[in-house]
């Protein structure tokens, strides 16, 4: 148990991190939402299960759902690619 | 007279830029070379601007500015969560209130679930002023984003996922289970982890799942705009009813007159079921409600 939690732990920091370094916006939104996938086992494993319910509808649905909507209206989903191969 | 023709003059020369940064997103097939030209010139344009403005002198002591403050900040909260006691440690001071909860919490408000009887019950002024902050979210963005002027709003087919099967498929199997769990955390916020919060959430996102997978007038149909602002009125002004003279007692509780129950069945607890309803009613329609704005910019 105790190892499984430090695997959850560093993946959290992990994420957290690649979130915000990741050059792609789409990416960096899919980080996202898989942190919040690992932030709600952890809050099972700290034993409060609303709090995990909530995140894993908030954070990793319906947040993650309107980044996605914004990126679209910035026209950034296809573009990302490009960017990439010129920087 | 002159700050109003300065004003006007400011106005139409900002419209300008909007229109030429939408021009630009649309002429993708433009080379790649010719964009970040026009980028340079429109940064170049913006940047003499702010200087006439008087912005770019502040800039440097902004920057140091921000610097402080983040450092503060930091340093503040590691010093506070390194004198915080560890997880799970015993506190004399700070468990007095946590033990009373747990004492006699489920005696007071006959909510199997502490949780619930604390959010709803001893503190259900402060869980009225939340659903009033997400109302208020809500609220901008509806000012923000809504469209007011019909027009006709064609999606690309490349974010057109109605005519994906798959989704289709699994959202015929996966939607009634969604929303009929969203339902049952809504209805057993006293018994069970969970509440108006989390099932709200849940709803919503069932909700969003179903105008994603068959079409935004199929959800339009489902959820009117009617049908929107009435259950958000309904909600929002019966929690006001139920708990809004806590203004005037000063968030002292009065007897609702409501009996408890008894613990563990669905009709128990007082006010704390129709409260969850009321708040998770107007979670889902924060959810689905923006959505709706960041996709269309209307209900229909």
């Amino acid at each position: 148990m105790e190892v499984f939690k430090l695997i959850l732990l560093s993946l959290l920091v992990i994420c957290a991190i690649s979130a915000t370094l990741s050059k792609r916006l789409l990416a960096s939104v899919i980080i996202f939402m898989a942190y919040s996938l690992v932030m709600s086992i952890v809050w099972i494993l700290l034993e409060s299960p609303d709090l995990a319910i909530t995140e894993a509808a908030v954070g990793a649905g319906v947040s993650g759902i309107l980044f996605l909507m914004t990126l679209k209206k910035l026209h950034r989903t296809e573009i990302d690619t490009e960017d990439e191969d010129q920087d | 007279m002159k700050i109003k023709t300065k004003i006007k003059e400011f106005v139409s020369q900002s419209r300008e830029w909007t229109e030429s940064f939408s021009d630009m997103s649309e002429k993708r097939d433009l080379p790649r070379e010719r964009v970040r030209k026009e980028e340079h010139m429109v940064e170049r344009i913006l940047e003499e601007k702010a200087g006439h403005m008087g912005l770019l002198k502040w800039r440097r002591l902004y920057l140091v500015l921000a610097a402080i403050s983040a450092l503060t900040l930091i340093t503040v909260l590691l010093v506070t969560v390194a004198n915080l006691p560890g997880f799970g440690e015993h506190h004399e001071h700070m468990d007095t209130v946590a033990q009373y909860y747990i004492d006699k919490a489920l005696e007071e408000t006959g909510a199997m679930n502490i949780v619930a009887g604390m959010i709803l019950d001893y503190r259900a002024f402060d869980t009225l002023g939340e659903s009033f902050v997400l109302f208020t979210a809500l609220n901008c963005v509806l000012i923000l984003l809504r469209r007011d002027f019909q027009e006709e709003y064609r999606l690309s087919d490349y974010y057109d996922l109605t005519r994906d099967p798959i989704l289709r498929r699994v959202g015929m199997v996966v939607i009634p289970c969604v929303v009929s769990f969203g339902v049952y955390v809504m209805l057993n916020g006293h018994l069970s982890p969970g509440g108006g919060f989390s099932g709200g959430a849940i709803f919503g996102a069932g909700l969003i799942f179903l105008s994603l997978a068959f079409g935004d007038d199929f959800a339009a149909r489902l959820v009117s705009e009617k049908l929107f602002k009435g259950v958000a009125a309904v909600a929002l002004g019966f929690y006001c009813l139920a708990k809004g003279y806590s203004f005037f007692t000063g968030a002292n509780h009065l007897e609702s007159g409501i009996s408890l129950g008894t613990p563990g069945s669905i009709f128990s607890s007082g006010l704390i079921l129709p409260l969850n309803v009321a708040v998770g009613f107007v979670v889902t329609l924060t959810m689905y409600g923006i959505y709706r704005m960041f996709r269309k910019g209307s209900f229909k």
